[in-house]
């Protein structure tokens, strides 16, 4: 599991690295399109096979944020219909979410930029 | 690409033969050392994961798919810690979308903008500003697993 | 035509005001760079003992000034020029504006980019020689950090840079012009045109500004009927290394020779090799520090007695950019003789 954690994440960050150096795009186009990337392997059910393979390789990238809020929104939309994908969105990323908002108030209260 | 002034053609050809120019003068940036370090980078940001996962999954006696939540937590407070402390984006500067396509890179845009406008006051200044850079990763996703839902919803309806 | 104009852009100065005291004040970067030495003041750090970044520009600025006027042996309080000509690359000028509230003299705020000392030296200069003034302060800086706040990412974001990306210059200039004293004397001026030649990416400032340089320089030599040769020294502001590479080309295509008597303030201010800084420095602060700091020096030393310089200037916001549209670019050539 280690050495798949190891070279599927390195892998998926490397792509991104290649499309920042041979493109225009920056960072915020290349992560906002992994972020949809995840969503859509995951609406295929094609994402979870990753993370049983990777690990942690496949659930740090932020393609499984947009996995995560896919298989949120799937679920309840199961079971609940089309309210459920409004209130099933943040089921499985809210702990990702809540964490980055405090822990960068937080930060931001008790650090000041330096660089 | 919007076009501000129609030039006419001579003018646009000039544009054209110059941005040829500069394109050759610009220079490549490192692309093979850019790519290893953003592999390696990358690689070891997701082992120290796994390891965290691993940890946690033992610690709280829970699966491994439950200890994900706890994991991503901690891996955006480490994130969260090295914008704080300054190093960051010192790492970044190197291992590029190594440290950048991982969770840490969301606590980083998250964290350093918030930092970065504390001077214009908790409200407008962190508050407001701390979603500058990560608000698009979160309205793209969400666009996206809402699509996905809904048609997962319809489809339900009709099979 | 104008009694004082000469071809098309130019400006002949009937008599010639003098710049008879300057102050520069850098960053700890730029004192670590190959001209640290020559600079009046450095700092240890970037926040210069203030809260913020933006505090910390305007107290480079105000110490520029302090250190001008000192060297052109004018005191008094408010101090003794009839006008305060300055302009920096935050949002409304701020620098400026809120150092020219201590000065307490009339103030003219300009915006140029980082063309802004030469702007701020050609009305100056026309100010004394129209014989509205008989002195006049002209200052411009710049902060790494609150340039890249404003125009680019948080600074503690970890992005990486591309290779042609400049580094905006920590630092302030400042320059008293009078009627008389002792100093080089600014002859002609040359005020550039906005000019557009198609690029839009804002880390690629040095190649969107080369052409605008190479316009006024080949303007200026036209209207003047000067050749290359006539100076000892061509020096452009901030093209940095990919914008200088470009402007020598650019110039060749029009039959000037730029050689080694052409220099670029953003590739003299860092030492590339040891500084990671990429392409070169960039910044109103740029062509301040390089002019004030060095290049005037090595005129009062006896090294350089014909000095065309060309300041230039990316006119773009972080809205145009954002939008899609095209960098306009602008060069102001200043000629300054012993």
């Amino acid at each position: 599991m280690y050495l798949n954690a190891f070279w599927v994440g390195g892998l998926i960050c490397l792509l991104g690295q290649v499309v920042l150096d041979n493109t225009k795009l920056s960072p915020g186009h290349i992560l906002s399109g992994m972020t949809v990337a995840g969503g859509i392997l995951g609406g295929l059910g094609i994402y979870d096979m990753l993370v049983a393979f990777a690990g942690a390789g496949a659930t740090l990238p932020i393609s499984s944020f947009g996995n995560a809020l896919a298989k949120g929104a799937l679920q309840e939309a199961h079971t609940r219909g089309l309210v459920g994908v409004l209130t099933g969105m943040f089921e499985l990323t809210s702990a990702g979410i809540t964490a980055a908002i405090v822990f960068a108030f937080l930060t931001a209260l008790v650090f000041n930029p330096k660089s | 690409m919007v076009k501000v002034r129609q030039g006419t053609s001579a003018e646009q050809k000039q544009r054209d033969l110059y941005k040829r120019i500069v394109t050759k003068a610009e220079g490549k940036p490192p692309r093979l050392r850019n790519a290893a370090w953003a592999f390696f980078a990358g690689g070891i940001v997701c082992l120290i994961g796994q390891a965290i996962t691993d940890f946690w999954a033992w610690f709280m006696d829970v699966s491994t798919q439950q200890a994900g939540d706890p994991t991503v937590a901690t891996m955006i407070f480490i994130g969260a810690l090295l914008t704080g402390l300054g190093v960051f984006d010192n790492i970044a500067r190197r291992a590029g979308m190594g440290v950048g396509v991982p969770v840490t890179g969301f606590a980083n845009s998250m964290v350093s903008s918030a930092l970065e406008f504390k001077r214009e006051g908790l409200v407008y200044g962190v508050g407001s500003r701390m979603f500058q850079l990560a608000g698009s990763i979160i309205v793209f996703g969400v666009v996206t697993a809402f699509v996905v839902g809904v048609v997962a919803a319809v489809a339900d309806l009709f099979l | 035509m104008a009694r004082k104009r000469l071809g098309v852009q130019t400006v002949r100065l009937e008599s010639p005001p003098l710049i008879i005291g300057s102050g520069s004040v850098a960053g700890p970067m730029e004192a670590k760079g190959p001209l640290g030495h020559e600079y009046d003041q450095t700092y240890p750090d970037l926040m210069i003992g203030q809260k913020s970044f933006e505090k910390a520009e305007r107290v480079m600025m105000q110490d520029a000034c302090k250190l001008a006027l000192k060297h052109a042996r004018i005191a008094g309080n408010p101090p003794e020029v009839d006008y305060f000509l300055a302009g920096d690359l935050m949002n409304q000028i701020t620098s400026s504006t809120f150092s020219a509230l201590p000065l307490g003299v009339p103030f003219l705020g300009l915006y140029g980019a980082c063309s802004t000392l030469g702007e701020s030296l050609s009305v100056g200069a026309m100010l004394i020689d129209g014989g509205y003034a008989d002195r006049v302060l002209c200052a411009t800086g710049s902060h790494n950090k609150a340039s890249e706040r404003q125009y680019r990412y948080p600074t503690e974001y970890g992005g990486q840079r591309k290779p042609y990306a400049q580094w905006t210059v920590t630092g302030a200039g400042a320059l008293v012009l009078a009627a008389e004293g002792s100093g080089p004397r600014i002859t002609h001026l040359t005020t550039g045109k906005v000019i557009d030649m198609g690029i839009s990416d804002p880390f690629d400032q040095g190649a969107a500004m080369a052409p605008a340089a190479i316009d006024t320089i080949a303007t200026h030599l036209k209207d003047t009927e000067r050749a290359v040769d006539y100076y000892d020294l061509i020096v452009t502001g901030d093209l940095a290394r990919v914008g200088q590479k470009l402007a020598i080309q650019l110039a060749a295509e029009q039959n000037l020779t730029l050689g080694p008597q052409y220099k670029d303030c953003g590739v003299l201010v860092f030492d590339n090799k040891r500084q990671d800084v990429h392409a070169g420095g960039s910044g109103c602060g740029c062509s301040a520090i390089v002019t004030c700091g060095h290049l005037l020096k090595e005129m009062a030393r006896g090294q350089i007695r014909k000095l065309l310089l060309v300041t230039t200037g990316a006119l773009f916001s972080p809205t145009t950019f954002q939008q899609g549209e095209n960098i306009p670019t602008i060069a102001h050539a200043v000629a300054i003789e012993v």
